[in-house]
């Protein structure tokens, strides 16, 4: 293999990472530009919905392989999406919104026990054996010259793109994006505008949750689905939203996809070894944090007395 | 039945110890740290491979633990610390996960995830501290939780336990009256790191064998309820929550029910713990303890 091709084909496979990472990395992103706050459950929100999305195609999908399992696909995509969405909304209800007006300590420690029971409790109900989506159609590779791209990582992009492309559209465009940006910049005069604030920090929760879950059955396909799989999967992608500017949604797709293209070179070009491969995304946080603590595209904030 | 008890109380201590250095971090200072686990794996190693395999007396390597696991809080604290307290919750995570990491794969040192084996068990005055039988270790766990507890006490009262305070109510008010910041926090940091060594050295010569599957974030959570359920800011209430913690998480044995009730039974539990404090009792079970001076002096009016 040619040393352009190789490029390419890690670039590929960089690409695919750093895609999924966004796509949670959004969600992380969202809910900070709002409350100012990390919501560390954001990962395990993403590891009930893949569960949710895996259950509901084993239980649609019937025998064969064909037309029907592409579309039982995307129907147990939507349906982990609105389950999350409902579970991110139910969690803001009751173990975030009573917390608001509290000291910055507490929203973040309710969140990391919401993290906590829904890890627990997965491993509890579904046993900590890891699972893997069947394929919902044939996922034999295609030869581009001589970069390989498998229809899986096809899919997962465009995925990916689509859902981008549909948020930075509704939070730009559209009159509850519109509420939402208000909302992130100053809550307390947004509700003397007329939004309703807590219905739009609600819609937040939902949207971050269902692009989680989202990502988590992307991962089912090409990856795996195990109880524990949003803490790294969820540092990672929180990891990505710091370096992009947290509280920036284009920076949130930039970060992800750099940090899911420094993954991949990192391990096949600079020979880290595989083994601390997840140590690559602190790493970055290290440097990012004392270099650049706002971010690629983040506005540097002066805290005020 | 009496062999849980002591086992309880053993535990109880080292994780009281841990419970200090994390209440002078996030009850003092109001830093979420999430690695005392990693600090505590530091201690647990160094133990282990400074008795087994360089042949170091017992009472040397706690010193020694504690100026590990130090100079590792200083390592991750001296680049976090100086931003907004959420990195440092992701970044201590994420350090956690890097020395559980790094232990599983550093074969020549740690034995990867076969660990370490053997340790000698501590001796003093030529009298064995003999962990099965329980009774001198407690007496030895105790004297250590003592005495980290005067120290801690002692440093809060101080100019430097007041100075952390005020950077927790109100940063930049504390910076504008001269105090650095940044350098009271990495300190308590250190010391806070320190202290969760010595209790890891202490496990390594409980257990008499140290394996890196012990360190999981687990541990970091359960020292962060101990602290949240006791009360932030107080030292003799996180021992209580240390005790608290410990008797919920070995009740399944003590009853006899362990066979009934699934492991992860007890972390759901932290969690909803972690939840309902923080909703209904920020405070902990016995709340911050008081100084003289009246809370709120002055009202602040409306919203700000």
């Amino acid at each position: 293999m040619g040393s352009i091709a190789e490029f390419f084909q890690h670039m590929m496979n960089g690409l695919t990472l750093g895609g999924i990472y966004a796509l949670i990395a959004l969600g992380y992103t969202m809910v900070y530009g709002i409350l100012k706050f990390i919501n560390f459950a954001h990962g395990d929100i993403l590891m009930v919905g893949s569960y949710l999305g895996l259950f509901t195609f084993n239980a649609i999908r019937g025998q064969t392989m064909g037309p029907w399992t592409i579309l039982a696909f995307f129907i147990a995509m939507i349906a982990g999406m609105i389950f999350s969405a409902g579970l991110g909304m139910v969690i803001e209800r009751v173990a975030y919104k009573p917390l608001r007006r509290a000291t910055r300590l507490a929203p973040l420690l309710s969140a990391i026990g919401v993290s906590f029971i829904l890890s627990n409790m997965a491993a509890w109900m579904w046993g900590t054996r890891s699972r893997k989506l069947d394929y919902p159609f044939d996922n034999t590779p295609l030869h581009i010259g001589d970069v390989s791209i498998t229809p899986h990582q096809i899919l997962i992009l465009i995925v990916v793109l689509v859902t981008m492309v549909a948020l930075k559209l509704f939070v730009d465009k559209s009159r509850i994006g519109k509420a939402m940006r208000a909302t992130s910049l100053d809550q307390d005069t947004a509700k003397l505008m007329g939004i309703k604030s807590d219905k739009i920090i609600s819609i937040t929760f939902a949207i971050g949750s269902a692009l989680a879950a989202t990502a988590g059955f992307l991962i089912a396909l090409e990856i795996k689905v195990y109880p524990s799989m949003g803490t790294m999967t969820g540092l990672k992608a929180f990891v990505a939203a710091v370096v992009g500017g947290i509280g920036n949604i284009s920076g949130a797709m930039l970060g992800g996809i750099l940090l899911g293209l420094l993954e991949t070179f990192g391990v096949a070009l600079l020979g880290i070894p595989y083994g601390l491969r997840d140590t690559i995304a602190f790493v970055a946080l290290i440097i990012i944090l004392l270099v650049k603590p706002e971010g690629l595209l983040g506005k540097v904030e002066k805290e005020k007395v | 039945m009496l062999n849980f008890v002591l086992l309880i109380l053993i535990y109880t201590g080292i994780y009281a110890l841990m419970a200090i250095g994390q209440n002078l971090i996030t009850g003092y200072v109001g830093l979420l740290s999430l690695t005392q686990a990693g600090f505590f794996a530091i201690g647990s190693y160094a133990t282990a491979i400074l008795t087994v395999t360089f042949g170091w007396n017992f009472w040397l390597t706690i010193p020694a633990a504690a100026i590990l696991a130090g100079f590792f809080g200083l390592l991750i604290g001296l680049p976090t610390l100086r931003l907004k307290g959420d990195y440092l919750a992701i970044a201590t995570l994420g350090f956690g996960e890097i020395v559980r990491n790094i232990l599983n794969n550093w074969d020549s040192l740690t034995n990867g995830p076969m660990g370490i084996q053997r340790i000698p068990m501590a001796t003093i005055f030529g009298m064995r501290i003999n962990p099965y039988t329980k009774y001198s270790f407690l007496v030895m766990v105790w004297i250590f939780v003592i005495v980290a507890y005067i120290l801690f006490e002692r440093l809060a009262k101080s100019r430097m336990g007041r100075a952390l305070e005020a950077v927790r109510e109100d940063e930049i008010a504390a910076s504008s009256m001269g105090i650095n910041t940044t350098s009271y926090k990495v300190w308590a940091f250190v010391l806070g790191a320190s202290v969760a060594g010595v209790a890891g050295s202490l496990q390594a010569v409980f257990i008499l064998s140290v394996t890196p599957g012990v360190f999981t974030f687990m541990v970091s959570i359960m020292v962060l309820c101990m602290v949240v359920l006791g009360g932030m800011g107080n030292f003799k209430a996180v021992i209580l929550g240390a005790f608290l913690i410990q008797f919920v998480s070995y009740f399944p044995q003590l009853v006899g029910l362990s066979n009934v009730i699934p492991p992860q039974f007890k972390q759901v539990l932290f969690g909803f713990i972690l939840v309902s404090m923080m909703i209904w009792r920020p405070q902990g079970i016995l709340g911050r303890e008081q100084r003289s001076a009246p809370k709120k002096l002055f009202r602040r009016g409306g919203r700000s």
